[in-house]
């Protein structure tokens, strides 16, 4: 048993071991001082079978653990004889199970070592890519103490191309430092004629703790199950994960004997795995998936996060979002305007949340003009204007499950143009100059109209070359007025579909189009005015309504 | 950055003059004990549940500043046996809003300790609190080389008006004020200090639609392990050396968090914006109080259809809150 702090928590532990009659040694770390070390000594002198072996200076990756291995193995052989397994465990280990039913099982398989194993090749979990290069290259400086100086000689190395000879006969392997292994195997590793060789080459491999054994007992077993007995899971730093009181049901359903890391203040944990009366915890079925899963989702929680989500601990740089909004929404540009009754009509066809213009400049409009939305959004324009990117991003998060809509215009504040754009998760359909009609439609004096329209067509115009541009990654459908207006089902049909809710179904019912009755001579008028309406494209001046005209029309390219 | 930080500390000790001590246990405060320092006004109707629930969670000793408390504050900290108390009569607003007084005791008590910078009315909760004491946290922490833990203020408010609950002493605030805004907040990145400004919730919603800017900041760093290097910048909103203010992670994925209940908005809440409107010692002569006197004289609701109803810290964890990140 390897302990290095928490001394109080490995005396109760070697109680429990020894009370099942297996004999312990215990290595205490150098770096304890000796007062502390006393006090256990101490403390568990009343056990004959435990006793306690030379002590090495253990830091983290370095040779230490394993000379402390090394030293503990063979007190236990030489002391021990009857023993056939050495289990190695940690200070911080927690056999789950009754000691019995590992001797038991153990006994079941005299000759096999559990140790896991596994070439460099297929192992996935280094950290910081050195997986290969930690046998061929030498680590004189400690990475917990002098980062920058094993980073540097780490680059210099890679960089001179220097490789340290890998002893004949031997092939790396990786894995779990703790191991169960016959006396058999590792007396033959610990007495080895050329184990001074060996020693010389690990010495200075980086973390030799998981290949020291892993790799040698390949040269002497006849009978290796490549995995651990000890549960102990990693997260994307490599540390151990820590067990506290709330991991008991967990842990029971867990079916391996021993588990690390236990947080020494988990009183709970202790109290109910180091019972001695035998079979006083009620034998549950064992389920280790969950345990799998829940620390596999908590490394993927720090690693990738919630997409779309921004908050106090995730505030990714521009193109690590891992999605830049967190579902699918829809922005329709030009339809509030062509159609009459097209808010409602998109909510009964999609069964999505339709809101009007979420950036219209006075204020916010939210369906059903609400005033609050989900997640108390406010609807004042200067707090949305503040952050539009905020605002958006938390409109969607707040509604996640529930697709969103909206309607959007030159007539809106533009700052939010380049996200809509960039954001894969938008769908963007835009019918150009569909602006014109509501002018079209309205009361006001021609030079004002005409003012307008000047301004609106280069507010779209901009807008459309973002959409327009390279860098957009958005689901972007554009179409003139004249183009859409020819045959609007078909189009409507493809971004319904795309919406992909409720019935599959064909549409039935179109949403009822604005009377165009002389838009083209309020067009042609326009343009008798010296402004040149193009983004609507090509609608013929005499055009009362009669709908034959419409099969003459051709489409209208917009540059 | 260096220069900033050494003038703060300095400013820390020649602040520190102010500080009469009333009674100091710090003698009593062994190595890895968990801190609490905390500066307050007239809190006294607060406090007795405030220590209770810190202590349940495993604070193991507090250093408060009493600013020239008149409601008998000072007498009743006084009286624990884990508590320290330093009283002053000087300026909040010169004294940096308390920091300085705070960046001293910390720096004279408090170096190597993990400590928690609250205000009385602010109720610390992180993942897991409610089966792991706080010293699970901080061990974890130490155990992943993190030596800051963020926690966003979140501010609490109670259904109907602000004064239709009264408040009694040694009661849960939150039995009162437990709604909050889930999905307001906006942040921007402070470019020289790293660290997140975070505005928005009921504040923002209700006292600033007008002018977003000056709403106030809720991105804090309330937990560190404290060196007497460090210094408190702005509030606990800002800390340096600015390594600390990297709470949050930029590559996509999550760091581990925490929420500051907020629970300002009690009954107490207009006689205190009252008050504070006289000293004209909070940010910005006091602006932020300016406002909510005009407003609460009208219209004292923060609750509106989309609040939330509080119910533990995985429910902040869901709503993107707060995170667990790779804590398990």
């Amino acid at each position: 048993m390897l302990v290095h702090n928490a001394l109080g928590r490995a005396e109760q532990v070697a109680r429990h071991w020894a009370a099942a009659g297996c004999p312990v040694v215990i290595h205490v770390d150098r770096n304890v001082p000796r007062w502390t070390n006393d006090v256990l000594v101490k403390a568990l002198a009343d056990l004959p079978d435990v006793i306690f072996c030379k002590r090495h200076r253990c830091e983290w990756g370095t040779w230490g653990i394993v000379a402390a291995s090394q030293g503990a193995s063979e007190v236990m052989l030489e002391r021990f004889p009857e023993v056939r397994h050495v289990y190695l465990a940690s200070g911080s280990c927690l056999p789950l199970r009754p000691v019995q039913e590992l001797i038991d099982y153990l006994a079941e398989r005299p000759r096999t070592d559990f140790i896991e194993s596994v070439t460099t090749a297929d192992v996935p979990w280094t950290v910081g890519g050195l997986d290969e290069e930690r046998f061929t290259m030498s680590f004189p400086f400690s990475w917990k103490k002098h980062r920058y100086l094993f980073d540097r000689w780490v680059a210099v190395q890679r960089r001179l191309g220097v490789k340290r000879r890998i002893p004949k006969g031997i092939v790396p392997h990786m894995g779990s430092q703790w191991w169960c292994l016959t006396r058999q195997t590792l007396s033959a590793i610990l007495q080895d004629p050329e184990r001074a060789e060996f020693d010389r080459y690990f010495r200075k491999v980086w973390i030799p703790d998981e290949s020291y054994f892993q790799t040698r007992v390949r040269l002497y077993a006849t009978n290796i199950e490549s995995r651990s007995l000890t549960l102990s899971k990693f997260d994307f730093q490599g540390k151990p994960h820590i067990f506290y009181d709330d991991h008991l049901q967990l842990l029971r359903r867990s079916d391996c004997f021993v588990a690390r890391k236990i947080w020494p203040h988990a009183d709970r944990l202790y109290k109910a795995f180091l019972t001695d009366t035998e079979g006083a915890m009620k034998r549950t079925e064992p389920n280790p998936g969950k345990i799998d899963r829940i620390f596999a989702k908590a490394v993927v929680r720090r690693t990738r996060g919630r997409p779309g989500l921004y908050m106090q601990s995730r505030f990714p740089n521009e193109g690590w979002e891992n999605g830049v909004t967190s579902g699918r929404y829809s922005v329709f540009e030009g339809f509030a305007d062509l159609f009459e009754n097209f808010d409602s009509w998109l909510t009964n066809t999609t069964g999505s949340r339709v809101h009007g213009h979420l950036f219209a400049p006075e204020r916010v409009e939210y369906a059903d003009q609400q005033a609050v939305m989900n997640g108390a959004l406010s609807d004042s324009a200067p707090l949305r204007d503040y952050n539009p990117r905020a605002f958006l991003t938390s409109l969607i998060w707040n509604s996640r499950g529930e697709r969103q809509c909206f309607q959007f215009g030159p007539h809106d504040t533009q700052d939010i143009s380049w996200f809509l754009a960039k954001d894969p998760n938008a769908q963007i359909s835009v019918i150009t100059g569909a602006w014109a009609v509501p002018l079209f439609k309205s009361n006001s004096n021609f030079a004002d109209i005409r003012k307008e329209a000047a301004q609106l067509q280069k507010i779209e115009r901009e807008h459309l070359n973002i959409l327009r541009s390279g860098y957009s990654k958005a689901r972007i459908r554009i179409w003139t007025m004249a183009e859409f207006i020819e045959a609007p089902m078909e189009p409507l049909q493809t971004i319904i579909d795309e919406i992909g809710n409720k019935s599959q179904r064909r549409l039935a019912e179109a949403p009822k189009l604005a009377d165009l009755t002389g838009f083209g001579q309020f067009l042609q008028n326009l343009k008798n005015q010296g402004m040149h309406p193009y983004l609507m494209g090509d609608f013929p001046v005499a055009r009362e309504g009669s709908s034959g005209q419409q099969s003459k029309r051709k489409p209208y390219l917009v540059r | 950055m260096r220069v900033r930080r050494r003038r703060r500390i300095i400013r820390a000790i020649r602040k520190s003059n102010e500080l009469n001590v009333v009674q100091n246990h710090t003698d009593r405060i062994r190595p890895g004990d968990i801190l609490l320092v905390c500066t307050m006004r007239n809190e006294r109707v607060r406090l007795p549940y405030f220590l209770q629930y810190y202590r349940d969670m495993g604070v193991n000793h507090f250093l408060f500043v009493d600013n020239d408390s008149t409601d008998g504050s000072l007498d009743y900290v006084a009286g624990q046996p884990d508590v320290s108390v330093w009283h002053t009569r000087a300026s909040y607003k010169r004294a940096a809003f308390g920091v300085d007084w705070m960046n001293w005791l910390q720096r004279k008590y408090a170096s190597g300790h993990w400590t928690l910078v609250v205000d009385p009315d602010e109720f610390f909760i992180y993942p897991f609190c409610d089966t792991r004491p706080i010293r699970a946290l901080t061990d974890w922490l130490d155990n992943s080389s993190i030596r800051s833990f963020g926690a966003m203020l979140l501010d609490m408010y109670p259904k109907g008006r602000l004064d239709a609950q009264p408040y009694r002493e040694g009661q849960d605030p939150l039995e009162i004020a437990n709604w909050f805004d889930s999905g307001n907040y906006m942040i921007t990145r402070n470019q020289v200090f790293g660290n997140l400004w975070i505005q928005g919730g009921p504040r923002a919603r209700v006292f600033f639609p007008d002018k977003p800017k000056k709403a106030p900041a809720l991105n804090k760093i309330p937990l560190v392990k404290w060196d007497r290097k460090y210094a408190y910048s702005s509030s606990t909103h800002m800390i340096l050396p600015r390594g600390l203010n990297q709470v949050y992670d930029e590559w996509g994925g999550e760091k581990a968090s925490g929420v500051l209940l907020h629970t300002k908005f009690l009954d107490t809440f207009g006689a205190k914006a009252e008050e504070e409107l006289q000293r004209k010692q909070h940010y910005s002569g006091g602006a932020e109080y300016k406002v909510y006197a005009k407003q609460l004289k009208d219209d004292p609701e923060l609750w509106c259809k989309w609040s939330e109803k509080y119910i533990n810290w995985r429910q902040l964890e869901i709503l993107g809150l707060m995170s667990k990140g790779n804590w398990a």
